[in-house]
């Protein structure tokens, strides 16, 4: 694809330059100019009052693709255990394949057989497993050998993995080896109706900007997704699937782990698990603000977020940060307090149920994704909504 | 020790917003720095460099303007900036970034290469990775602490969601590294001064060897479709009267959820 402009249309009037994200749309001689830093990304294509902006469509992109079939998701454990992202991606996968009338694979290094079949009751057709002492514990190298092994041999349209430190440290070897697009951080995964592609939505920029990525020429469709974005699937017992064991050959290490040390600090478990998180921002002012919240939080059972401002003014540790630098929540209730909602924090917690907004600007953002809204003082509003609460549950 | 160090010239992403009505970015005022995480893997850098002795490289790719965060590095205390400068670069996602990256460090050699963790415009993650598959060298990420380094072997701990791992690895090797690593120095005055005069070595697609398919949007399997400005929920309920009669109406809702 190309996108150009017809020169005789062109009448200078140079609306088409502030469209271009990327700053490819250049003056000259009195006529605009599309750079070859183009990013086809469409932004310009109908700002244009004389509509002298037009897309044409090259040969390459009728390039025939490798063949291929199926949605795989690559499934992680550690210490045995297997990831909540996994079952998640399981979630994704399925209606991905639904829509593609394909099915869906599982690969899971380490763990046990009974995890594969429970991988299988989450959703897999079919399970790839190696459950050699080779890969129990990660590894870069072994990791992405298997699974570029794996996909070359069997050649999957879409790999799905886990945002994690696992997912993001290993899949982007695996996609530079087959010279496969790969999108980070998706937020949402479509097939695009007419040409079957994998619409990857993701934000860029801090998470200012939302981004549509395709992969219109390269097979596997790679994307990762962080924990708590997308739903789980429906859970079934008597789901019946395939696992094909999968021994590791020709597989090396240049690393080696030598030790594994456990810190894990409660309250951070507890937020990406909690059911209700009272959350603070700049609004809160200080240490005072967040009293006011914990007493919330304690009232409600719940744990305690902030937004990066919060945790950049040093009011709260940065365990307590929820959004695109911290922590990814999706709680049944999320009580956002004196938070704008910057999309930066919007991004870490939006798959939540539903989100109360309490702040003193009617024009915050935080208001455009709330479920409740309440223009107030949150000093005046949050205890009141404390001692009311407290009076509700009888305590 | 060859050390080089990859940085990125990206915009402050705290000041970068979208038009709403023309869904594109607003760029106008809003300034450049070195990617934050890559300060602490030009300190990394440094650090070896005082431990083992050797030289530390800065490498770059971006167009000419980049060269200010070259100079910026160089005042921490570099030895020898590289900017990797060529308009078939133009477009690159971050699987031709990788390439064209490794195909430079191959050029100028290195038994240690650094690399922030993530940059803040895109946050991909990806591009030290998949520079490390191009070089067939191993890479660790997330690094927190480099616990040895020796000729031939380093030790560091990599942070994981439950903790980290202390990983070996042999050289030559691909760090990417996190903030906790450590603070990174201020440069000085004198630092200043001689980077003002450094010269800036430039490579060409050219001078690499590059592939030509392999380069720019040519080389990039992923394509930008559309960009646009985050969804706005349209059912929400705002509560309207005294403080007191929204609190009422919030709980209210919440008790008809069974929230409470």
């Amino acid at each position: 694809m190309l996108i150009k402009i017809n020169r005789d249309k062109c009448t200078g009037c140079e609306s088409c330059i502030q469209s271009c994200p990327f700053d490819s749309i250049v003056m000259k001689d009195e006529k605009a100019e599309i750079t070859e830093t183009c990013q086809f990304c469409r932004s310009c294509l109908n700002v244009c009052p004389e509509g002298a902006i037009y897309e044409i469509e090259e040969a390459s992109d009728k390039k025939e693709k490798e063949e291929g079939s199926g949605v795989w998701v690559y499934a992680e454990q550690r210490d045995g255990v297997i990831a909540g992202v996994s079952f998640e991606l399981l979630g994704a996968g399925r209606g991905l394949a639904n829509k593609l009338g394909t099915e869906v694979s599982a690969v899971l290094f380490g763990a046990t057989e009974a995890d594969a079949r429970e991988l299988i009751r989450w959703g897999a057709d079919r399970v790839y497993h190696c459950g050699d002492e080779l890969v129990r514990t990660f590894n870069d190298e072994p990791y992405a050998d298997l699974l570029s092994g794996l996909i070359q041999q069997y050649r999957p349209e879409i790999v799905l993995a886990g945002a994690t430190p696992i997912g993001r440290s290993f899949i982007p070897r695996v996609a530079a080896r087959l010279k496969a697009g790969l999108t980070a951080d998706c937020t949402s995964l479509e097939i695009d109706e007419d040409s079957k592609n994998l619409l990857q939505v993701r934000p860029a920029f801090g998470g200012n900007i939302m981004a549509t990525i395709l992969c219109p020429h390269t097979r596997p469709q790679m994307a990762t997704v962080r924990p708590r974005v997308m739903k789980r699937g429906e859970y079934d017992e008597s789901r019946q699937g395939e696992i094909i064991p999968v021994k590791t050959d020709n597989v090396r290490s240049r690393t080696k782990v030598i030790e594994t040390i456990k810190e894990v600090s409660d309250i951070s478990v507890n937020l990406q698990e909690a059911n209700v998180i009272v959350s603070g921002g700049r609004g809160t002012g200080g240490e005072k603000g967040f009293k006011l919240l914990h007493e919330l939080a304690e009232a409600l059972g719940a744990s305690l977020g902030a937004s990066r401002a919060a945790v950049d003014e040093g009011w709260i540790p940065y365990r307590h940060q929820v959004g695109q630098t911290g922590k990814t929540v999706g709680p049944k209730i999320y009580i956002a307090c004196g938070i704008s909602g910057a999309v930066q924090h919007v991004v870490g917690m939006q798959s939540s149920d539903i989100i109360v907004a309490i702040n003193k600007n009617p024009e915050a953002p935080i208001f455009n994704i709330a479920t409740y809204g309440i223009v107030g003082d949150l000093f005046e509003i949050v205890p009141m909504l404390t001692k009311k609460i407290k009076e509700a549950k009888g305590l | 020790m060859r050390i080089i160090v990859c940085i990125k010239q990206v915009p402050d992403t705290a000041e970068v917003r979208i038009n709403p009505e023309t869904n594109t970015l607003i760029r106008d005022g809003v300034p450049s720095i070195i990617n934050p995480y890559d300060t602490h893997a030009i300190e990394a850098g440094l650090q070896i460099k005082e431990k083992t002795g050797g030289k530390v490289t800065v490498l770059t790719m971006g167009p000419p303007q980049a060269e200010s965060a070259l100079r910026e590095a160089l005042s921490m205390g570099a030895d020898e900036a590289v900017l990797l400068t060529d308009r078939a670069f133009a477009g690159s996602d971050t699987w031709a970034t990788a390439y064209t990256l490794a195909k430079a460090i191959e050029h100028i050699g290195a038994d240690v290469i650094l690399c922030g963790k993530q940059a803040i415009d895109g946050d991909t993650a990806q591009v030290g990775p998949e520079t490390a598959e191009f070089l067939d060298i191993p890479h660790i990420a997330y690094i927190r602490k480099i616990d040895d380094i020796a000729e031939g072997r380093i030790v560091v701990q990599r942070l994981m969601d439950d903790g980290y791992d202390v990983v070996e690895s042999s050289l030559p090797v691909l760090l990417t590294v996190v903030r906790e690593l450590n603070v990174p120095r201020m440069p000085s005055l004198k630092g200043k001064m001689a980077a003002k005069k450094a010269e800036i070595r430039k490579l060409s697609a050219a001078d690499i060897g590059a592939a030509e398919e392999s380069l720019g949007l040519k080389g990039s399997p992923t394509q930008v479709r559309n960009i646009f400005a985050p969804e706005v929920k349209t059912d929400r309920k705002m509560f309207e009267g005294t403080a007191e009669e929204k609190v009422d109406a919030l709980i209210k809702e919440l008790v008809g959820q069974k929230c409470l």
